[in-house]
């Protein structure tokens, strides 16, 4: 076994890992300011990157272009708020989930009718195949812009949650309803700030995976390689998301190369989720997230 | 062991005349008058589905009555947003405890001073300039809060690991946080052993007479009740039967017969 390549193999997982975090950071927004999960976040991914690309494709500055979308994504949040959440109040969680779900073919449909299915190319002008060399070890110039771009959305989210007023009005909404509005909180505004911030997570991840795999349809499907990571991370932990988006990273590109040629290749499609199971057996609460206590 | 604090006791901060609520064909209050003294501590007992929490629901404004007025401090209150209600000054503990479980005591304390806060979310991510000192005089509030109702030693610990007792009073102290003029309390002291319900007696008590704030509580133990309550209503099937003074109340022959069963 050669080192400098176990080296490649293993940072190229760390950082093809953070782009898994960046969609699981959504999920674990909207769990953790109101206990649902968004089945919808792969398709806002979708929508988001698909509307940045063609605006962009009219020719539109890219600051623009960015100001647009995100405004687009604040929009979006506010109709989910009047449309989907506002009637369904006091409802179950699992019904919210179902809603979600409707939500997800909605904005699928939605996305590709407004603008349309083709694959789009998205260039940030970073070359996706410069390398830097470390060592012997070839590290992609890009999987590093998007650990940075992620790290710093990471900061910043921790920050917002732990510090501001706001923050600690969301986890309040989070954990009861009822007494959020008790002391005053307006839920229905902290609702729509949840899903505006999930929107533009959803906008960043989009535009770092649509410039990676191309704008197209497949985008929407990397919100299930986020589960793995969540289940492993723990819903409610922003950080919980980086680490265990990091671990799936890892894990599968290790795990392809490694143990790959033992049973014929291609485990980097279920080994995440194999680590997911076995997270679930031992900690079910994932690696960071607040743990369940429960009175017997 | 009863309070004399005779001062504001007769100005009107709530003045509830001929409220008519229902859900449906069930009728929750007929023709209810109540007013809230400002300064006093009044219960609101009666026996199970008399109308008490449709009455604490109707003062908080959470419920608005088919029928009949709400004036509070004089003007006639009209339908609020049910997070507007905290903002108007008045504020509730819950009967199944309502607490933020996810956080520290501490913190669920600092969220009820989260309509005081202004907001400025760039600094207070940096923990920077006015942020800071909003931060600092808030929590400052907060502590005092904490010593007054003796939980120094849990501030940190997160609620959902707390006793009930202690969580009750983590939730009056959120409901304090808000520096309410009108406190309300369905069932404090529900659940608790006597202990508890000491401990939590005497900071109604000493809540009502250092802060001033004037308490309405739904309670069912009539041990307590006597006790602290300058005031007590008495509602039976939605139709208020006896208010006055505790041994006033304890005489009436119709609230005897509603406790008993009788006539």
């Amino acid at each position: 076994m050669d080192f400098w390549f176990f080296i490649e193999v293993f940072v190229g997982g760390l950082l093809s890992g953070v782009m898994y975090s960046l969609v699981a950071l959504g999920f674990v927004l909207i769990f953790k300011a109101s206990g649902i999960f968004n089945f919808a976040q792969g398709a806002m991914v979708l929508f988001a990157a698909l509307t940045f690309v063609r605006l962009l494709e009219m020719g539109l500055p890219v600051l623009l272009v960015l100001a647009i979308t995100m405004g687009v994504m604040v929009l979006l949040a506010i109709a989910i708020e009047k449309v989907v959440l506002r009637p369904l109040v006091n409802q179950d969680l699992i019904i919210l989930f179902m809603a979600t779900i409707g939500l997800n073919y909605f904005i699928e449909g939605m996305a590709q009718l407004v603008w349309d299915s083709n694959v789009h190319v998205l260039d940030l002008g970073i070359d996706e195949y410069v390398a830097f060399e470390i060592g012997d070890a070839f590290i992609n110039k890009f999987d590093v812009w998007a650990a940075l771009i992620a790290g710093g959305l990471v900061l910043i989210l921790s920050l917002f949650f732990r510090y501001t007023v706001i923050g600690r009005a969301l986890r309040a909404v989070a954990d009861d309803h009822q007494a959020a509005l008790s002391v005053g909180i307006p839920l229905r505004t902290i609702w729509i700030y949840v899903w505006t911030t999930a929107g533009l997570v959803a906008l960043v991840a989009g535009i770092v995976w649509g410039s990676k795999l191309g704008v197209q349809f497949a985008i929407s499907a990397v919100a299930l390689k986020a589960i793995p990571v969540l289940i492993i991370g723990g819903f409610t932990s922003v950080p919980g998301a980086i680490i265990g988006g990091l671990i799936v990273g890892c894990g599968e590109k290790l795990a392809e190369v490694y143990l790959g040629g033992f049973v014929g290749g291609a485990i980097e499609n279920w080994f995440p989720y194999m680590l997911a199971l076995i997270v679930l057996m031992i900690r079910p609460e994932g690696l960071f997230g607040e743990k369940i206590i429960e009175r017997v | 062991m009863k309070k004399q604090n005779e001062k504001n006791k007769y100005s009107q901060l709530m003045d509830i005349k001929n409220v008519n609520l229902s859900f449906g064909g069930l009728k929750a209050l007929i023709d209810v008058d109540l007013q809230i003294n400002t300064g006093e501590i009044l219960a609101i007992i009666g026996p199970n589905g008399a109308g008490k929490s449709s009455m604490l629901n109707v003062i908080s404004g959470i419920y608005i009555p088919q029928k009949g007025i709400v004036k509070w401090k004089g003007q006639i209150r009209k339908k609020i947003a049910p997070h507007n209600i905290a903002r108007m000054g008045i504020a509730r503990t819950f009967q199944n405890i309502a607490l933020f479980r996810g956080m520290s005591a501490l913190d669920n304390i600092l969220t009820g001073r989260n309509i005081l806060m202004k907001r400025n979310m760039f600094l207070e991510m940096l923990y920077l300039g006015p942020s800071k000192n909003q931060e600092i005089e808030h929590r400052k509030k907060v502590e005092e809060i904490i010593d007054f109702l003796e939980i120094q030693s849990i501030r940190k610990t997160p609620v959902s690991r707390l006793p009930y007792g202690l969580q009750k009073r983590v939730e009056l102290g959120r409901a304090l946080a808000l520096e309410p003029e009108l406190l309300l309390l369905d069932e404090p002291m529900a659940g608790m052993n006597v202990e508890e319900k000491e401990d939590m007696c005497r900071f109604v008590l000493d809540v009502n007479e250092q802060f001033g704030t004037t308490i309405v509580l739904i309670e069912h133990d009539m041990g307590v009740v006597m006790d602290i309550s300058d005031r007590v209503a008495v509602l039976d099937y939605g139709i208020k039967i006896a208010d006055g003074t505790p041994d006033e109340v304890r005489s009436e022959q119709k609230v005897i017969d509603a406790y008993l069963g009788a006539g």
